[in-house]
């Protein structure tokens, strides 16, 4: 079965100063989410401010990088 | 295990400076054995911390290409790499080699050449001591991931933009009194409020400073260390301890289990507790760190450490002095010399050497250097002779 891709803002930050590779995101929104499976997982969040304790859901990858959006 | 002496110390500035790596090293470590009173021949081992060097100036194979030109000839010469721990940790093994009988005589030193580099890509080069294929590849910085946890930290505890910036603000009035700082400059509440944002909640202000310097003790068996010096420490204790490297596989990023496991392992070593520190250097290389450390080390209970630093309970006068170098906030963080750098800060108030900086107390001293977000962790507790 597949890990649920859903879960909880469990802590976020948004990041102004990037590295190189991101500076053209900047300023974007990270969060650690603890999904439903139990797991932790270090994401983007794409759309509206998330805040911890709110419902996320993955959205899509891009270049590797996994985004979330409130639910 | 032998009782071991720290019994000379050598310093450079921290900041934006001139010299290379190379010769920053060497300069630390001439000054450790002028003050231990000893030439480099005696040495008889090398521990160097160095975080980056081949990605900040494009330079491997440190330790002899360092200890050669501080006059070490054929000694065994070893780089160790743990992040912002990499000098903390070179102390643990240097301290290691003495205690178990190997060595008399051990230098462990620590050095980083930063400014060589712009901030984006020293961004870059730090973000590497994190999980590259997960928290790296999603766009985490270091500032990041200590925003994260000082998010979170807010979330749980109530601890507030306030008490974090009460952190810069302690720590830059000690640094304005520190001649080796790189950032001697006093700060207001409100302009460390009112910084640009880094990572929110984290603005300039409550992030260390990219620097360059390197640092260098001297370490002999206790029982030889008359034979050198009167201002020589006892160390007490020395432990070092690992955790996960991605902060999203700690089960809680608010606590940081390797401060806690390292903290109590030196407590133990030593036979002492928190409350029997008179003072410390702890690795605050954000505001939010040096707040979770003081939970972690047991010198305030889970939670408090907001509320301690905004009281004043830290700063030189305080309960409990915190950082009163000035901390990697003012003092500076050239990353692989500051866990050295912090063990010679705290053998200068051990010293009585600290004039307007020193303690009321200051008998038992502690130093806690940080690796990463939290994966290395190395605490040493020192005795004034």
């Amino acid at each position: 079965m597949a890990e649920s891709r859903e879960g909880v803002v469990y802590t976020e930050t948004v990041v102004h100063s990037a590295t190189p590779q991101f500076a053209a995101d900047a300023p974007y929104q990270l969060a650690i989410v603890a999904l439903d499976s139990g797991r932790k997982v270090t994401v983007r969040i794409s759309g509206d401010r998330a805040e911890i304790g709110d419902r996320v859901l993955f959205v899509e990858e891009r270049d590797g990088v996994a985004y979330y959006r409130k639910r | 295990m032998r009782p071991v002496a720290v019994i000379g110390i050598g310093k450079t500035a921290f900041g934006v400076l001139p010299g290379d790596l190379r010769s920053l090293a060497v300069e630390a470590i001439a000054g450790a054995l002028s003050d231990a009173g000893m030439g480099a021949a005696a040495v008889e081992a090398f521990y160097l911390g160095n975080f980056a060097g081949p990605s900040f100036v494009g330079q491997n194979h440190l330790a002899p290409y360092v200890g050669m030109a501080a006059g070490f000839g054929a000694i065994p010469a070893t780089r160790i790499e743990d992040a912002c721990a990499s000098s903390g940790s070179a102390f643990f093994h240097a301290w290691q080699s003495v205690a178990a009988g190997i060595y008399d005589v051990v230098v462990a030193a620590g050095v980083e050449k930063m400014t060589s580099q712009g901030t984006p890509r020293v961004t870059e080069i730090l973000a590497a001591a994190g999980d590259m294929a997960s928290e790296g590849r999603a766009g985490a910085t270091f500032p990041a991931l200590f925003a994260m946890i000082a998010r979170r930290h807010m979330h749980e505890f109530g601890t507030t933009r306030r008490q974090l910036a009460s952190v810069a603000v302690k720590n830059h009035a000690n640094g304005a009194k520190n001649p080796l700082a790189h950032m001697r400059k006093v700060i207001t509440l409100e302009q460390a409020l009112g910084g640009k944002p880094v990572a929110e909640p984290l603005t300039v202000y409550d992030c260390s400073l990219i620097s360059d310097g390197a640092a260098a003790v001297v370490i002999v068996p206790a029982e030889h260390a008359k034979r050198y010096t009167s201002r020589f420490a006892r160390v007490l204790a020395v432990a070092q301890t690992s955790d996960h490297v991605a902060l999203d596989e700690k089960p809680s990023v608010t606590v940081f289990p390797a401060v806690r496991s390292a903290g109590d392992r030196a407590y133990a070593l030593a036979g002492l507790g928190p409350q029997d520190i008179e003072f410390a250097e702890v690795h605050d290389c954000f505001t939010i760190a040096e707040i979770v450390a003081s939970e972690d080390l047991g010198f305030v209970p889970k939670g408090d450490g907001g509320p301690f630093a905004e009281a004043g309970c830290s700063a030189i006068t305080g309960r409990l002095p915190i950082n009163t170098s000035g901390g990697l906030k003012s003092k500076g963080h050239p990353v692989g010399a500051t866990g050295v750098g912090q063990i010679c800060d705290v053998m200068t108030q051990l010293r009585g050497d600290a004039s307007e900086r020193q303690t009321a107390r200051h008998r038992i001293g502690l130093a806690q250097n940080l690796g990463g977000s939290g994966a290395t962790c190395v605490v040493t507790i020192l005795e004034a002779a």
